[in-house]
């Protein structure tokens, strides 16, 4: 479904991605994970277009779409929820929720996603007339959430989502990742907190300082030595 | 009333400032483009005038001249992003805004050689001539309630109405509002944030253009450096209300236009210091303006 080939990134004239390749298949809940600053989020910013490749390519179903700005890629069917959240703080929740579902004009489809996404976030529903400004940190983690299935994507790019959120929370949203594939929606999660993480994927990619160090299934990377030394504190 | 006049420019202002982080100072000067496309048109169009009365616009006519002069003004505004903004969309923010004084500039002496340097009669609007002219004109004092004010009110708050309703009840607007809080996420909205910049610039000059037609039938007179002053104080009710509040630049432009022509009535020669002075003692009193956000991150 989607390939990312040979791609390099630059920042001016700092390289953040060395000939990275990861691939994602249809159905699947696929993980980045590593450090700080290995170039996880730089990678789900290339696939969305906010940054172009210098050299390689990305692929999604069969289209080449690398340098393709970012409101083309929505269409294409790849949504991201943004590090750090990102929600529209001056637009109330409902408002937020109608921007992601901006490229859309079926308005039985959106109601009956907008009912999905209410499903899976009961709290947004109560909220939906509050400024999306005054929810609490992991409720605007549910509506970044939420705001990216709204365009009703074929993958969905999550990064970081359990930044900063309390730990029953964090086992909630990784629940509820398992749900949005389990009806149909594939996953590209990239995450800091790597057991949580590799616990709900199928297969893992290891990055560090811009390149992939290992990938397999998620089992053996759980199982292996020295992931569980470097990246799960054991 | 100069106020309301004052807030349809400054609503320009808020507006590019809310999406680019831009103070388009070319603005002022879309303005006075606005008024002189209207005075053409009324000339050259054969408007609907007062039988009789050469120099004299009727109502309707001077809808139409509107109309005419914010069509001009967005096209002209929307070019001006095109060609001289969205290819510094990258660049540091000080190269735009010199870019913005240039295109100023360009305006201004541009205009002087397209419109010429003098003043330009502009028409009246029917009902609004006194009876004898020679006596009357450009004698207003005071915070003077006639019906060509009365009008230009009415033509204020009715934009402005629209605007609001424009940014939070359609699709279009509220891209406007999520753009302008941050462009990135937005643009991973699949919103085509160079298209909602580009209506920003459209909506914004059209107001420009209203307000430049509003204010020749005012006046009874343009001329191509009209909008450096207006343009200066509406950038200023911008800032007073709040800039990048559309709400806040409505209120700073009737309090700027209100304060001014108050202080005129007394001290003609203080009401630009006075001015000038009511906005410092705002942004020292509140720094984000009258209805300013100040937008804190939550973790």
């Amino acid at each position: 479904m989607l390939d990312i080939q040979d791609v390099e990134v630059y920042y001016g004239a700092i390289q953040a991605l060395y000939a990275i390749n990861v691939s994602v298949q249809e159905g699947e809940i696929v993980t980045l994970i590593g450090a700080n600053g290995a170039g996880k989020s730089t990678t789900l910013r290339t696939i969305s277009g906010l940054v172009r490749p210098r050299r390689g390519r990305v692929r999604f179903m069969d289209k080449d779409i690398s340098g393709l700005p970012p409101h083309e890629v929505v269409r294409l069917g790849i949504s991201q929820s943004p590090e750090g959240r990102r929600v529209f703080s001056n637009l109330s929740v409902f408002e937020n929720l109608e921007m992601g579902a901006y490229v859309r004009s079926d308005p039985e489809g959106m109601a009956s996603d907008l009912e999905q996404v209410f499903g899976l976030f009961p709290r947004l529903r109560e909220r939906a007339k509050q400024g999306a400004g005054t929810l609490s940190g992991g409720e605007q983690q549910m509506l970044a959430i939420g705001r990216a299935l709204m365009s009703r994507p074929k993958l969905l790019l999550l990064d970081e989502p359990s930044l900063g959120l309390a730990p029953f929370l964090v086992r909630e949203i990784f629940g509820i990742i398992t749900d949005i594939r389990s009806k149909g929606t594939t996953v590209l999660l990239v995450e800091q907190n790597a057991r949580q993480a590799l616990s709900i994927a199928d297969r893992g990619y290891v990055l560090e300082t811009g390149q992939v160090l290992i990938s397999d299934t998620a089992e053996e990377l759980l199982a292996s030595e020295m992931i569980q030394k470097a990246y799960l504190g054991e | 009333m100069l106020g309301s006049i004052y807030a349809l420019i400054a609503l320009g202002y808020t507006m590019v400032y809310g999406v680019l982080r831009l103070i388009n100072f070319a603005h002022g000067d879309v303005y006075m483009v606005g008024a002189f496309i209207g005075l053409y048109a009324w000339r050259y169009l054969g408007l609907p005038s007062e039988e009789g009365q050469a120099q004299v616009v009727s109502t309707a006519g001077l809808l139409l001249m509107m109309l005419i002069a914010m069509v001009g003004a967005a096209a002209l505004g929307v070019l001006i992003e095109r060609v001289a903004y969205r290819p510094l969309r990258r660049a540091p923010r000080l190269t735009a805004l010199i870019t913005a004084i240039g295109v100023s500039m360009l305006l201004e002496y541009g205009g002087q050689l397209v419109f010429g340097t003098t003043k330009q009669d502009y028409p009246w609007l029917a009902g609004t001539v006194p009876s004898s002219i020679g006596s009357a004109a450009g004698g207003s004092s005071g915070i003077s309630i006639d019906r060509v004010d009365v009008i230009i009110l009415v033509i204020a708050v009715l934009l402005v109405v629209v605007l609001q309703i424009i940014v939070h009840g359609t699709r279009p607007g509220k891209a406007m509002r999520a753009v302008a809080f941050d462009r990135e996420a937005a643009s991973l909205m699949g919103i085509n944030t160079d298209t909602i910049i580009a209506l920003t610039f459209i909506v914004g000059s059209a107001f420009a253009g209203a307000a430049g037609v509003l204010v020749g039938v005012r006046n009874h007179y343009v001329e191509p450096l009209m909008g450096l002053t207006a343009g200066i104080k509406a950038f200023v009710a911008a800032v007073v209300g709040g800039i990048g509040s559309i709400p806040g630049a409505a209120l700073g432009g009737l309090i700027m236009g209100l304060s001014e022509e108050a202080v005129r009535a007394f001290y003609p020669e203080l009401a630009d210091a006075v001015v000038f002075g009511v906005l410092i003692l705002i942004l020292v009193l509140r720094p984000c303006g009258l209805i300013g956000s100040q937008t804190a991150e939550k973790v």
